[in-house]
């Protein structure tokens, strides 16, 4: 069964390990599909028609099994990886060792944004941007520039007190956990953080950059702690919504999985804590 | 927001769509699930910022595939800018996906902020 772990608790073997399970899907071509995908959904989706990957209930079940994907093409590279999650409420500085050479390096320098360290530095050779939205085919960061800080453990508190998972219009502007989870009202906590790397992870190719699985394993995590936390709450709509994907429909781009068999993640697998 | 500043706005926009010129009026936009007010047509602009031209306005009739900006669009050096309109009325752009600004001028300008100088490449038409 697989174990996803705090990133910060992760030995140098299993970062290894995560790193080149990584580094081989971007050589096979696997990783940029999952660029791709990404980026077609969140081209897409929009507060007042068809929604699924964003700006919707099914945010949290979209991104879950997008990450089961991604977690089993891992998998078939080398079967001890696991997703690790970034507690960024915690590990919140750019001194934090997700941050180190032997992970996923630092910031980039600050006359063009290029990461300069680590595995996926583009001077290593091994992390072409190939689905990009502009001319630059390095990858970059720009931590902590946009905005300045990430969300603290209140901030987080106050999301995951919210008795509602979603609400009408099931869009960016609706109250309830999931949307100020995914943070186009309130606090503002998943959004933020992509503003906060800043560089391809702030834009709709997000997923060039290794990071984008640490957040939203984390986001995913947080899911189960408030389904944990409210444990009467389920995921709404149920039934009959227009462009918003029900309880019991089927997600494209898989047709053949909905938010209802997505809800339990203890059946693909555990947290650490 | 209140009706009369609702009335207000979509008055502004009225005259905007004769002088092409004037305020920005998006970020006073109607909320989303109200389909019976439409959101007014932002401002055009044709701008140089940081060296280059940043233009916006109302789509062509020529059967643009990705139409997310509420029949408007942004070009970047004569390259559209992928836009989208939030429900309170603010905007994302491809490059700015998680930060919405209050016009698609303020996006057009954290592009070109984003692009450094790069070239903005022409998004897939699929
Ligand atoms: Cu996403
Ligand atoms: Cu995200």
């Amino acid at each position: 069964m697989t174990v996803r772990k705090n990133q910060a608790a992760l030995t140098t073997d299993e970062k290894k390990r995560f790193v080149d399970a990584v580094l081989a899907l971007k050589r096979s071509g696997r990783y940029d599909d999952f660029v791709r995908t990404h980026n077609e959904f969140i081209m897409s989706d929009t507060d007042t028609g068809e929604r699924t990957g964003h700006r919707s209930p099914s945010f949290l079940p979209w991104h879950r099994r997008f990450l089961l994907d991604f977690e089993q093409a891992l998998q078939s590279v080398d079967s001890s990886v696991a997703l690790p999650y970034w507690d960024w409420s915690s590990d919140r500085t750019v001194r934090a060792s997700l941050w180190a050479p032997d992970f996923l390096g630092g910031t980039g320098r600050s006359t063009d944004g290029r990461v300069m360290d680590g595995p996926f530095a583009a001077a290593a050779g091994n992390w072409p941007m190939n689905v990009r939205v502009d001319g630059r085919t390095f990858l970059r960061r720009s931590l902590g520039t946009a905005v300045r800080e990430l969300p603290t453990r209140a901030e987080v508190e106050s999301v995951l007190s919210m008795s509602t998972y979603d609400m009408a219009p099931y869009n960016s502007a609706s109250d309830g956990f999931r949307n100020n989870l995914e943070g186009w009202r309130g606090v503002n906590l998943h959004n933020r953080v992509h503003v906060w790397v800043g560089g391809q992870m702030a834009t709709g190719v997000s997923p060039n950059d290794p990071v984008f699985w640490l957040h939203h394993a984390y986001v995913d995590k947080l899911w189960a702690e408030w389904q944990r936390r409210h444990p009467d709450a389920g995921y709404v709509p149920t039934g009959g919504t227009p462009d918003v994907v029900d309880l019991d429909e089927t997600m494209k781009p898989w047709d053949d999985v909905r938010p209802a068999d997505l809800l339990d993640h203890t059946k693909f697998y555990t947290f650490d804590s | 927001m209140p009706d009369i500043s609702r009335r207000r706005a979509l008055t502004a926009a009225a005259a905007l769509a004769v002088t092409a010129t004037a305020v920005g009026v998006a970020a006073t936009a109607a909320s989303a699930a109200d389909h019976t007010h439409p959101m007014p047509m932002p401002e055009t602009f044709d701008e140089v910022y940081k060296g280059r031209r940043i233009q916006g306005r109302p789509m062509g009739g020529g059967g643009h595939h990705h139409e997310h900006g509420g029949g408007f669009e942004v070009l970047i050096d004569g390259v559209q800018l992928h836009l989208m309109r939030n429900a309170d009325g603010t905007w994302i752009s491809i490059v700015s996906h998680y930060d919405p600004v209050a016009t698609p001028r303020a996006a057009a300008r954290a592009a070109v902020d984003e692009l450094q100088g790069a070239p903005l490449l022409p998004f897939p038409a699929n």
